[in-house]
């Protein structure tokens, strides 16, 4: 009998100097917060780096998903450097491109169109999150 | 010959679980942008773990200011380990609750507690900056 995920770690970038990196947090936020809480959850990232017991035991036995704002992939590398395979890794760059009437500005608080941008990127994460419980669940 | 140090490196925790976190990020920005531009920079924390030699090496370029949002100690902990032993390490909620102000409570859609916070902890950092450039 295979194991149950019920839940899916959503791991963004900490970055406190890029826009995109703020992108990445709102996304995440928008999936855990409102398209699948309870289903969806966040931990801080930078507990990975001080091999926090409760945040490696939460990826190392769930379905982890990464947001990153820039090409040097924080999140993602920081998953992997404690062991753990990313099952899937976006940059938030790449929703931008898919939406380019959306154009993403501020880092402490998103404008509208980051909001905007957001509020659609986190359906395209929604619906990867179930299909990892999904998986999890067969 | 005494070399006189003139920027100051800023790590936040900018844990994404705990308003605090958000609190931290509010203030260090607050901190690069108005209140100490030119005497201050940033490195991402988890750059450490992503990057390269140069990122690694950023504490012993810079004294550094740590920010963190909880107990853990993430900021200060990954910066000695990886990066070299901070020059002071702040924490938000004893910086909040010297300073009589009520813990933020929300991750995102700042309201006036996370501003008021925010404010709080970026002045507590800039004295921070200035005690060690001194």
């Amino acid at each position: 009998m295979s194991k149950s995920k019920k839940q899916v770690v959503v791991l963004a970038c900490s970055g406190i100097g890029k826009t995109f990196g703020a992108l990445g947090r709102e996304i995440a936020y928008e999936v855990v917060e409102l398209l699948r809480p309870g289903v969806a959850v966040i931990t801080c990232l930078p507990l990975l780096m001080i091999e926090d017991v409760d945040a490696k035991k939460l990826v190392t036995e769930n379905p982890v998903i990464t947001i990153d704002g820039c090409p040097f992939d924080c999140a993602r590398k920081s998953v992997e450097s404690i062991g753990v395979t990313v099952h899937k890794g976006y940059r938030a760059i790449d929703f931008y491109k898919a939406h380019k009437d959306l154009k993403p500005e501020g880092i402490v608080e998103l404008n509208e169109a980051g909001q905007k941008l957001a509020a659609t990127a986190a359906e395209e994460l929604a619906e990867e999150v179930d299909r990892l419980v999904a998986e999890g669940n067969e | 010959m005494e070399i006189k140090v003139l920027k100051v490196g800023i790590i936040a925790c900018s844990g994404e679980e705990l308003p605090e976190g958000t609190v931290s990020r509010i203030a260090c920005r607050k901190v690069l942008d108005e209140l100490r531009p030119g005497q201050t920079v940033t490195i991402c924390l988890p750059l450490f773990i992503a990057g390269g030699k140069e990122e690694r090496e950023f504490a012993s370029k810079f004294p550094t200011i740590t920010v963190d949002g909880c107990e853990k100690l993430c900021a200060a902990k990954s910066t000695e380990k990886l990066s070299g032993k901070p020059t002071r390490s702040l924490l938000i909620p004893e910086i909040l609750k010297k300073r009589g102000v009520d813990l933020p409570t929300r991750r995102r859609h700042l309201g006036i507690e996370e501003k008021t916070a925010g404010q709080a902890v970026a002045e507590e950092i800039a004295k921070a900056v200035d005690e060690v450039l001194e």
